[in-house]
């Protein structure tokens, strides 16, 4: 006999008001993500998430989430360009996924997948943010002034001008910039990591954006379609406001030598052209 | 996009020609409408007569322009010495490959003559035992919901009856038809309008394919299921929210395992805004999603998804048709997806390498029954909405394919015949003489979209009005009744084993 | 219109009626039987042994019955147990099952396959699944508490000399004679089809038979006797039981109101009309019917649906004194014993029910979701 499927893990609690997580002190908003439920359990990342939202909404500018240890999807979708969201804790996989606007600053280590297909917006990570961050993002930026892990900004894409932008304080693994569409990667290994900043398979697949590595990198790091290119004139710019971007964030200064850094650029906007055989027998 | 159409590579040997256009020189009025309207290049006009100069593929534009009805398109008979191993399909590939060195792209369902279980199946009809009913003078229900079900639902009685707890989000259509996801960028602008302004008129869905929504569109939105692919092109929050449902591509039929790709030629300025890339760049999708390498990781951006539309609409799963279908079918239900779409090995595409196109997958009627019986098997059947498409070709197909196990079809192919194409399998190239497949503006131009929406519409009206005349026939009015009634089947084929694997008696066979 | 002949009737104030009186209603509608099975149940009728679960089988040969013996004495206690009159009649042609009865207790801390969160009545019900489809040579015929199943292979009046029901009295009678259409004829195939509690006469062809089938299946019933009526019996033990439905809404999901109908209620009426629509669509039974559906818990119930489109005849009726319910397939054979009784016809796809105690508690002429229990 089959289990009963019909069971539903009930995350509603009559006898639990949500409301009872949230506290309102000097103008903040504070929500105790770690409050308890009726059951004994922190709260679920839909109530938290639900809040999050009522706040918006309501037009609250400043919330502060508290407790937080592995809620997933913060603030996804959020769209508000003058709220800022302050998260002590760890946040769970996909913090800030589709975000449109508003700020996410984290006091700890973010885990995967944080910024995915991110808009625009800024999630600041004072620490660690692990594999696949910015994820096919559009724009915004996602400053983290730890390490991360592999395959982070993959597919990220850029149109318009609207240009996403991904600053690594340490250093990141394999994969970086996969199918890399568009956008800004800048990883300144500022812990003085020796070897190479980056791991394998750089920018494979790269056709559009640019990685700013600050130190080396060797050819058998590059992924395919990925060259190694001088920094030009018209790249400063960029690199500059990027590096900015990061000393804003983290009150610091970022180096700005550009013979520190090296690029890494398309070797062509459409690397696998000749990879086909359209002829259609 | 002005580019000049790329004539035919020229090899050091050419595989002879398949097509040729015929023109009858006594008939002809020298309009050279032929001439202008052949988008392969394949005719020319040399000393005051139209000649056929190499490259045609059958797309027969010319001889619909043609206003003295003077043009035929033979098919040249074999060039090559007669082999049944090595046929004249294997020749050519080896000949092209042999030139370009390339992955061999195609485009459209595979061509290769596989069986197909849908022209081994009998329906049954009512006799004595029970009556048949009168579609056109009596009720026979057609309305379909798309979304998760509970399986259950909760009901107080105060002396009336109410519902404690509304389930989730649900769709109706008034057909179990889907139009498919073909995206603006595989087709064109006014294509991808047709198909949509046809799912509103026949009030059923339509599929936005991997290209995000374009803005002209978004009064079609009702209608539309959007869709997150690999690449994630145009998907942000607002345009989820504003889509009837949303729906996760992790496989197609054509290509399982591969990601898309559209080609640079393809990316026009239209397409380069609804995508949001720049112009004139590949679109490539990655094979998997960079945030799904698990089943554990698809619930994650189903829930980030249900999260991102706040749960007010269906959030589904695409899947091609692979040989552990039924296991993974039954993980994408429990990962919580609210409808799951299963894409056969014959389905379309606007784009795919011939390898994967012609050897990977399972065919639909197979998939869909071997779901069907592993959800049932795991109680999770009635929790989740499926979808059935690759090669879905008439209403036939889709009757059968609802008696497998399918509550809806998704047809797109067919779709695109009512609309002009001819399956001539060259949508990659971008220079679809119908105005379907490309982003050319003066080729775009010649499909009126008003003209391919009200050919949809009829076709897909006339497939349900059959549903109904089969459904009266076996004495059911409504179509969940048929719904993975596969007593309502006999298998009428070679193969008796895969009719058992189907959950299909023989022919033959009675009830019990 | 033709079909099987169905029947049922039921002291709504608890009182006793003979099986003579349900053996003459049937045997009225003598045409519509060509006697290849035919049955009765009976509620109320074993008031000294109330809180035992009855269990009827029929049993090929003596093995059977002594491996359905060991089973039960595993599962908990025969409170006694005995060979059930039978008689011979001399049209009725053998083999002829030897039919048993045991008032059976399941013992109260019992695992089944390693489940332990069964109730007394879900142990049941795979009890007799079980046996039905692992015990060679038996069927569990009927095994609710206070009700018995009457059933053989013959003519409705065979079938009520060959079990003598004049010796049975109880509170609610339903009966079945058959018309076979998909089906063979055999014992264990006729009619009423019982679990636990639950009883269903039934008349007519389902359509969407794989549809229901999948719909029991996939909440662990077992279909063993291959009939569609079998589907209808585990269906509504489903959905009134397990999920706890009203037998209203039960029976809305059974034989709903069409989509246009259903724009036309009120919008909170419509809502809930859609979603057990959609929530319970393989529970639909299409094509035409009509059935009596019989329960015991927690009241003796008596249920009389016809499928949506009225293609199989059902009517309702109350005597004189307001004492007795009626349902049958025709007039004639409520006529038979009730001469003065006032008769209605149901609308299509709505529940008569009855309820004793509480009487007729819905005509089955009213707003789909007023009336129930």
């Amino acid at each position: 006999m089959p289990a009963d499927v019909w069971g539903e893990r009930k995350h509603k609690d009559v006898r639990f008001d949500p409301a009872s997580a949230v506290e309102r002190r000097d103008g903040l908003v504070i929500i105790r993500a770690d409050t308890k439920d009726g059951e004994g359990r922190m709260l679920h990342y839909k109530v938290l998430n639900d809040l999050i939202r009522r706040e918006m909404l309501a037009g609250t500018r400043h919330i502060v989430l508290e407790g937080v240890m592995g809620h997933r999807y913060i603030a996804s979708t959020a769209n508000r360009k003058e709220l800022y969201i302050e998260i002590r804790g760890t946040p769970g996989n996909n913090l800030g996924a589709f975000l449109d606007g508003p700020t996410i600053e984290v006091f700890g280590n973010a885990q995967d997948m944080t910024g995915n297909t991110m808009n625009a917006g800024r999630i600041i990570v004072h620490g660690n943010a692990w594999d696949v961050t910015g994820l096919a993002a559009r724009g915004g930026s996602i400053l983290i002034k730890g390490n991360t892990g592999y395959r982070v900004g993959i597919h990220m894409k850029e149109y318009c001008g609207v240009r996403p932008c991904i600053v690594v304080g340490g250093t990141a693994k394999d994969y970086l910039g996969e199918y890399m569409a568009g956008g800004t990667v800048v990883v300144l290994n500022l812990g003085g990591a020796r070897g190479s900043p980056v791991g394998l398979h750089l920018g494979a697949g790269i056709h559009g954006g640019k990685i700013f590595v600050r130190g080396k990198v060797e050819d058998h790091q590059l992924g395919p379609g990925a060259t190694v290119r001088p920094i030009e004139e018209e790249d400063l710019p960029e690199l500059l406001w990027c590096l900015e971007e990061f000393e804003r964030a983290f009150h610091t200064s970022a180096p700005k030598d550009k013979n520190e850094y090296v690029k890494i650029a398309p070797a062509s906007s459409r690397p696998f052209s000749g990879h086909y055989d359209p002829t259609s027998v | 996009m002005a580019q000049p159409i790329a004539p035919m590579r020229r090899m050091e040997l050419e595989a002879p020609e398949r097509f040729i256009p015929v023109v009858d020189a006594g008939l002809c009025k020298r309009c050279k409408k032929c001439v202008s309207e052949c988008s392969y290049r394949a005719l020319d006009f040399v000393d005051g007569n139209v000649k056929p100069i190499g490259g045609c593929v059958a797309c027969g534009r010319c001889i619909n322009v043609c206003p003295a009805h003077c043009i035929e398109i033979r098919q040249i008979p074999s060039q090559f010495p007669a082999h049944a191993n090595f046929n004249e399909r294997v020749r050519r590939a080896i000949m092209s490959q042999a030139s370009t060195g390339g992955v061999l792209l195609t485009s459209c369902g595979t061509d290769i003559a596989y069986p197909v279980m849908f022209d081994e199946m009998l329906l049954d009809a009512a006799q004595v035992t029970n009556p048949a009913i009168d579609p056109l003078r009596e009720v026979v229900e057609t309305r379909t919901f798309v979304g998760g079900r509970r399986g259950r639902l909760q009901v107080r009685d105060d002396g009336r009856l109410h519902m404690d707890e509304g389930p989730g989000p649900t769709i109706a259509m008034d057909m179990p038809i889907m139009i498919g996801h073909i995206s603006l960028g595989s087709v064109s602008y006014n294509a991808q309008k047709a198909l949509f302004a046809a799912a509103k008129e026949l009030n059923i869905l339509a599929g936005s394919g991997e290209g995000g929504l374009h803005k002209d569109f978004l009064p079609y939105a009702p209608h539309v299921v959007s869709e997150i692919a690999s690449g994630r092109f145009g998907v942000t929050g607002d345009y989820l929210k504003s889509t009837a449902a949303v729906e996760i591509k992790i496989g197609q039929g054509a290509k399982p395992g591969h990601g898309g790709h559209l080609p640079g030629e393809k990316v026009s300025a239209l397409i380069s805004q609804t995508r949001m890339i720049p112009l004139g760049t590949d679109a490539l999708s990655p094979y998997p999603h960079h945030d799904i390498y698990s089943i554990e990781d698809l619930q994650q951006l189903l829930s980030v998804v249900k999260e991102a539309v706040e749960y007010k609409v269906p959030v589904g799963v695409k899947i091609a048709a692979v040989h552990n279908v039924g296991a993974i079918a039954s993980g994408v239900v429990r990962a919580g997806a609210d409808f799951i779409t299963i894409d056969g090995f014959r389905g379309g595409t606007g784009s795919t390498p011939r390898i994967i196109r012609d050897h990977v997958g399972l065919p639909i009627e197979v998939a869909i029954s071997v779901v069907d019986q592993r959800l049932t098997k795991e109680g999770l059947r009635n929790r989740v909405t499926v979808f059935a498409g690759g090669s879905i070709r008439s209403s036939a197909d889709m009757i059968k394919a609802i008696a497998l196990g399918a509550d809806a079809v998704m047809v797109c192919t067919a779709a695109m015949v009512a609309m002009g194409c001819r399956v001539c399998q060259q949508c990659h190239r971008g220079v679809c003489s119908w105005g379907i497949a490309t982003q050319r503006e003066e080729l775009v131009s010649r499909l009126d979209p008003e003209v391919a929406s009200a050919r949809v519409v009829r076709l897909l009206r006339s497939w349900n009005e059959e549903l109904k005349e089969i459904l009266g026939a076996m004495g059911i009015d409504s179509v969940e009744s048929l719904v993975g009634n596969r007593d309502r089947l006999r298998y009428f084929g070679p193969n008796s084993k895969i009719a058992e694997i189907m959950g299909v008696k023989h022919v033959g066979e009675g009830w019990g | 219109m033709g079909g099987c002949g169905i029947a049922g009737c039921m002291n709504l104030e608890g009182g006793r009626i003979s099986g003579d009186v349900i053996a003459r209603m049937l045997e009225t509608m003598g045409e519509r039987e060509n006697g290849l099975g035919a049955g009765y149940a009976c509620y109320g009728l074993f008031p000294e042994h109330r809180d035992d679960y009855c269990m009827q089988f029929f049993f090929d040969h003596e093995e059977a019955r002594t491996a359905v013996e060991e089973l039960l004495k595993a599962m908990g206690s025969i409170t006694k147990d005995e060979r059930v009159h039978t008689q011979r009649v001399k049209s009725m042609r053998p083999p002829f099952p030897m039919v048993w009865r045991y008032f059976f207790r399941p013992s109260s801390k019992l695992e089944w396959r390693g489940r332990t969160d069964l109730s007394d009545d879900d142990l049941m019900v795979q009890l007799a699944m079980h046996v039905n489809a692992e015990v060679e040579g038996a069927l569990c015929v009927s095994s609710g508490k206070d009700m018995a199943v009457f059933k053989g292979n013959g003519y409705s009046y065979e079938i009520s000399k060959y079990y003598d029901l004049g010796r049975y009295s109880g509170k609610m009678w339903v009966s079945h004679s058959r018309f076979p259409t998909n089906s063979p004829a055999w014992w264990g195939g006729a009619h009423p089809l019982s679990i636990l509690d639950w009883t269903v006469c039934h008349n007519g062809e389902i359509t969407s038979y794989g549809v229901n089938r999948k719909f029991v299946e996939m909440a662990g019933y077992r279909c063993s006797v291959l009939t569609d009526t079998e589907v209808v019996a585990y269906t509504w033990d489903l959905l009134v039981r397990k999920h706890r439905l009203p037998i209203s809404a039960a029976a809305f999901a059974i034989a709903p109101w069409y989509h246009e109908d259903i724009a036309r209620l009120d919008p909170e009426s419509a809502r809930l009309a859609t979603w057990l629509r959609i929530t319970y669509k393989e529970a639909l039974l299409n094509g035409p019917f009509s059935i009596i559906v019989g329960r015991r818990e927690p009241e003796v119930t008596m249920i009389a649906l016809a499928d949506r489109k009225k293609l199989r005849p059902l009517l309702c009726g109350r005597s004189q004194d307001g004492r007795t319910a009626y349902v049958a397939s025709e007039e004639c054979a409520v006529r038979i014993v009730e001469p003065e009784a006032e008769t209605w016809t149901p609308n299509a796809g709505s529940p008569m029910i009855a309820v004793v105690g509480k009487g007729i508690v819905r005509t089955g002429n009213e707003h789909p979701f007023v009336g129930g229990e």
